[in-house]
């Protein structure tokens, strides 16, 4: 079996606000092994961001607060670690690709700047001098099909296009060779053509490098074209999780049966209702399922308890009691 | 027979800035005929936006003609006489901007019914409650401001602010690219209904394809301010001509294996969208064309009748 990269078990985050605490997760359960490429998908607001940032490290405290469970970094609990430690994670073991290339970037500084400062804090850029470091950044934007690299280093974030933005912020998280990537929603602010262009490019960057990686999205149809494994997600935690071809093939569980019709298809045979209601409010989050309120097949218990994970065999499970008989 | 409510004659807006014209829409014909949807479809800055807006008045066109239901229309709003400003409306994409966040959604569905004089005084609420009902929303949503409801519904209430003086004719500009696709299920069934209801015409500008494959009846693909094909919906799709359309079509994330045999072959897209305002010469698109011809960077495609109602711009027809 290939060694667990990371392995989330039970974590919760709360954001403590003027009037109350947002439970926002709820006992995320998430594991990826080496090499593996696993996608999150949800609705906006179900906490698939939140999921992220926590791995990293990067919530803000105040206001979010980690009031239980591991996230296990390579065996280590990243929760535990002190500011040393974990800018060591930072260098070279996780980075991240953030929704909107436009934000992740800095104004004011020059892509050079930012490529070569991210280089210069990971591992590999030890004892080198700060002409052999500009050298790596050219070739991480040679690899990611940019052209003519030694100009874009002297340019600034707005002298690039969309497309171009967010090739330097996937360069720049490959450049530091790290272990573990999250891309967040990478492609969603892009055009459909462009999107293709920015997700065969990192589809074959990591698979080249080896890099484990999770793509958070919410669209599915990327998600069916990207990865290996999926975890669906909704209000804080973690509703069913397949290899790709089985969700795809039969999804089980309401929540991602719904998701599924709802999305228009180029079969053209029409739109389903789509799901009634909208994410809970986290501040008085529905008591049992989360999703029962929403839920077309709801069941007495399902506002009673919250649903375990349920084994569907094949790596498939569910967190739903319409399939606790078969288990 | 259906007539055709919109027309578009070599419509053309430019906008003179200090890095030269933007031609964000250039030439652009096309027509819309009663009861039907036109879907825009093309990426960011292909001009889809500046002709709803040419459409609705908010722009002044450069030249060209407009007609709506066989009157010339070819003036800003400033000038539109308020009969024909009440037969158009228009759904914005960021119901989040375009309601005023200071207004009920009551003050904000009265306005219209005033403007327009659609009901007298007492019935004003009466038909607020109305367009309530009309876009599933409770009652009590009257007294509620848009901070306090949720995406979807905000959308809702846009559109029934576009109902609101009883329009034939409504430009939906990508109403729900910012909602997640379980909340435009659902928006995209209650315009759909009510298409059929209030015999309404729309055309819908999107980047999204297969929302169109299912709203949709006929689809126009833009690029850099030019239509490149435009056909029935179901020819649209099962036969796409254009190498940028099926550019488009092949790079469409699907969620199963169905779809994935209606794609086109994959084609490998390359390259982004120019600036517009140095468009290349010739065909537009010649830069980014897997089968680019010698003729392309030269000479500017003709738009080619292909088959029933089935046009495309491009020299490998012609």
């Amino acid at each position: 079996m290939a060694d667990r990269v990371l392995d989330i078990q039970d974590l919760q985050v709360n954001f403590d606000v003027y009037g109350g605490t947002l439970k926002v997760l709820n006992g995320v359960n998430f594991h990826l092994d080496e090499g593996e490429k696993v996608g999150l998908v949800g609705e906006t607001g179900c906490g698939k961001t939140t999921t992220a940032k926590s791995i990293c490290k990067i919530l803000p405290v105040p206001p979010s607060r980690i009031s239980g469970g591991k996230i296990l970094f390579k065996g280590k609990d990243i929760l535990e670690m002190n500011k040393k430690e974990m800018r060591q994670v930072h260098a070279t073991g996780i980075s991240m690709i953030f929704q909107d290339p436009t934000a992740s970037l800095n104004p004011v500084f020059t892509i050079g700047d930012q490529l070569m400062e991210a280089i210069k804090y990971s591992s590999l850029a030890e004892g080198l001098s700060r002409a052999e470091i500009r050298e790596k950044a050219v070739h991480a934007l040679k690899e990611v099909s940019l052209p003519d690299p030694e100009r874009i280093l002297e340019n600034y974030p707005i002298q690039l296009s969309g497309g171009m933005r967010q090739r330097i912020c996937i360069a720049m998280a490959l450049a530091t060779q790290s272990q573990l990537m999250i891309a967040d929603e990478p492609t969603t602010s892009l055009d459909v053509t462009i999107q293709d262009q920015v997700l065969r490019l990192l589809g074959e960057l990591v698979l080249e490098k080896d890099t484990s990686t999770i793509l958070i999205s919410h669209s599915l149809g990327i998600v069916r074209e990207w990865t290996q494994r999926v975890y669906v997600m909704y209000a804080g935690s973690m509703v069913e999780t397949a290899h790709t071809k089985d969700l795809f093939a039969e999804p089980l569980h309401p929540y991602t049966k719904g998701l599924m019709d709802a999305i228009p298809k180029l079969t053209g045979k029409g739109i389903a209702q789509g799901i009634e209601g909208r994410i809970p409010n986290y501040l008085h989050p529905p008591s049992g399922c989360r999703f029962h309120p929403r839920c077309p097949k709801k069941m007495p218990v399902c506002s009673a308890e919250n649903p375990p994970f349920f084994n569907m065999g094949d790596d498939h499970y569910v967190a739903c009691f319409l399939y606790k008989e078969q288990n | 027979m259906s007539r055709d409510v919109i027309t578009a004659v070599d419509l053309k807006k430019h906008f003179l800035t200090k890095a030269g014209t933007v031609r964000a829409a250039d030439g652009v014909t096309f027509s819309i005929r009663e009861n039907e949807t036109l879907g825009l479809v093309g990426e960011s800055g292909s001009g889809k936006s500046t002709v709803a807006y040419t459409v609705m008045g908010i722009y002044k066109a450069t030249s060209g003609k407009l007609t709506f239901k066989g009157k010339d229309i070819t003036i800003d709003s400033d000038h539109r006489p308020k009969q024909l400003k009440k037969d158009i409306q228009i759904v914005f994409q960021d119901p989040g901007s375009s309601l005023n966040p200071r207004l009920s959604i009551r003050q904000i569905l009265d306005l219209p019914i005033k403007v327009h004089n659609i009901a007298d005084k007492k019935n004003r609420d009466n038909r607020i409650l109305e367009l309530l009902e009309m876009v599933e929303l409770p009652p009590d949503y009257m007294y509620k401001y848009p901070r306090a409801i949720g995406g979807g519904e905000r959308q809702m209430v846009a559109i029934a602010r576009a109902l609101a003086t009883d329009p034939s004719f409504i430009v939906l500009d990508e109403p729900t690219s910012a909602l997640d696709v379980s909340v435009q299920a659902k928006i995209i069934n209650l315009l759909l209904q009510l298409q059929k209801e209030l015999n309404l015409t729309y055309l819908f500008i999107t980047h999204d394809l297969s929302l169109m494959r299912n709203m949709a009846t006929r689809v126009a693909i833009m690029y850099l301010g030019k239509i490149c094909e435009i056909a029935p919906t179901a020819e649209f799709f099962k036969n796409p001509r254009h190498p940028y359309t099926q550019m488009l079509l092949s790079s469409i994330p699907v969620v199963s294996e169905d779809e994935e045999s209606l794609k086109p072959k994959k084609i490998i897209s390359q390259g982004e969208i120019p600036s517009p305002v140095d468009v290349p010469p010739g065909c537009s698109f010649h830069q980014r064309c897997p089968k680019c011809m010698d003729i392309c960077s030269r000479v500017d495609p003709v738009t080619v009748q292909i088959g029933d109602g089935h046009e495309v711009r491009c020299h490998l027809y012609s």
